[in-house]
């Protein structure tokens, strides 16, 4: 049974085992540094539906189909299925899912949805309620154009502080047994509102965020600053990044050298023209269950610190002049 | 000398619409509702038409020359009808562009399908 160590965190005592790990992406995801990473890259943004969110759910069941097939176990292997996505009532993930007969939990939590379903997937682990669980996670570039700010049709102007969706699905099975990278630790986050309301700029909403639940993570667990080989934000984007590390250097912790940032490590801004990075479920989602648990399994990192962050807002309350509530979730991943 | 004309306005007009993306933080729509606004009052006052004169199609084509029609519409109307010609005139003298706007965009949407445009 795990230890709670704080208001925020809880240590997982039997140290549940991430037995299988997917990511399919989108071809510009595919043209990035990490495209050797990715289990499939796929050519066509409709993945051959008919519309972008048939294809985002396709996205997200296929790679669920992929992780089973890695982790050598069918459907009735798993008791639940932990996924939330962008859209409206999460249909990437209701539709993507709906035949698999798995009970399912169904999760908003923005593009923090990767760390939150990791962090419910272990905890129902560590309990002993669950043999497996999957917990995975969408976006696509032209469903959230439509969702958040225009459909493609419309031919917006994109600011320099924007990010890009990623389009693509990333996803994990974490389960008792086995000698993958473990879940050792998992913060969850508060809701921080700096009063930021430009939607264009979700990487300084988000920062506050990051750099609290990354504080309060070192303050209850009494580890060094220097613990993990990396702490790695979801999709904070350059701008993002920056304030962060910043935030976190006046809170008295250097991360310099062994800190980053999917959204910055997902493209090459400069030449895919992607202006501050990456955004979307998908990009820490596709970062960790591509890039990350491969580099742990082969013990070239071997700690991390996964906080994906979300922003909280809907096009509703934008429009309503609120302000964009932010949260991120951290959740500690380790070879042991 | 026309096209330079043409050009020189129009490029100018989107000078303007590109340096408030950049360094406002306007949504485009809000811009785009901005510069309809600006080519009624400056329609109205009569300086637009002047722009028009010299730029020709570089100050007819943006956005900002449909406010200016709809300016140029009420003030006929008015002449004409009296008050009801602000209701009507702007429309009316719009008609075409708005018209040719819903039909046009129509068709777009049933013969073609939205991509990524930059796509890796």
């Amino acid at each position: 049974m795990g230890t709670r160590l704080g208001k925020h965190t809880v240590r997982l005592d039997s140290k549940p085992v991430i037995q299988s790990w997917a990511a399919i992406v989108g071809l510009k995801e595919g043209h990035g540094p990490l495209s050797n990473y990715f289990d499939e890259i796929i050519e066509d943004e409709y993945f051959g539906e008919e519309s972008f969110e048939k294809g985002e759910s396709k996205f997200l069941r296929e790679t669920f189909n992929k992780i089973l097939s890695k982790g050598e176990v069918s459907a009735g292997d798993i008791q639940y299925i932990f996924a939330g996505d962008l859209l409206n009532q999460c249909i990437a993930a209701s539709f993507g899912i709906r035949e698999t007969e798995i009970p399912f939990f169904g999760l908003y939590g923005a593009c923090s949805t990767m760390a939150e379903s990791l962090s419910l997937g272990s905890f129902m682990v560590e309990g002993g309620f669950a043999e497996r669980a999957v917990c995975i996670t969408s976006s696509h570039f032209c469903s959230a154009e439509k969702q958040f700010r225009f459909p493609l049709e419309f031919g917006n102007q994109r600011t320099p502080t924007s990010q890009w969706t990623v389009t693509g699905s990333g996803g994990v099975m974490v389960g008792k047994a086995g000698d993958g990278p473990r879940v050792t630790h998992v913060t969850t986050g508060k809701i921080v509102d700096m009063g930021i309301n430009d939607a264009n700029d979700m990487g300084a909403a988000m920062a506050p965020a990051a750099c609290d639940t990354i504080t309060v993570h070192f303050r209850e667990t009494n580890l060094p600053f220097d613990y993990y080989d990396l702490i790695v934000t979801g999709d904070l984007g350059s701008q993002g990044k920056s304030i962060c590390s910043q935030l976190l250097e006046e809170n008295g912790i250097t991360v310099k050298d062994f800190y980053n940032d999917c959204g910055v490590m997902i493209y090459d801004s400069q030449k895919q023209k992607t202006d501050c990075g990456g955004s979307g479920c998908a990009c820490s989602a596709t970062v960790l269950g591509g890039y990350l648990l491969e580099k742990l399994s082969k013990r070239e990192l071997n700690k991390i610190l996964f906080v994906a962050t979300g922003a909280l807002h809907s096009p509703l309350s934008l429009e309503q002049g609120e302000t964009i509530p932010a949260i991120a979730h951290a959740v500690s991943i380790e070879m042991v | 000398m026309e096209f330079i004309r043409a050009f020189i306005v129009g490029g100018l007009i989107c000078v303007v619409g590109q340096v408030l993306i950049d360094l406002t933080k306007l949504t485009p729509a809000r811009i785009m509702v901005l510069f309809v606004v600006a080519g009624v009052i400056l329609g109205a006052l009569g300086i637009y038409p002047m722009l028009v004169e010299w730029g020709g199609a570089g100050a007819t084509v943006p956005i900002i020359g449909f406010g200016n029609t709809l300016a140029k519409g009420v003030i006929e109307d008015v002449d004409q009808k009296g008050i009801l010609g602000a209701f009507s005139g702007g429309v009316k003298a719009g008609a075409v562009g708005i018209a040719a706007a819903v039909f046009f965009g129509y068709i777009m949407a049933v013969v073609s399908k939205p991509k990524i445009k930059n796509k890796t």
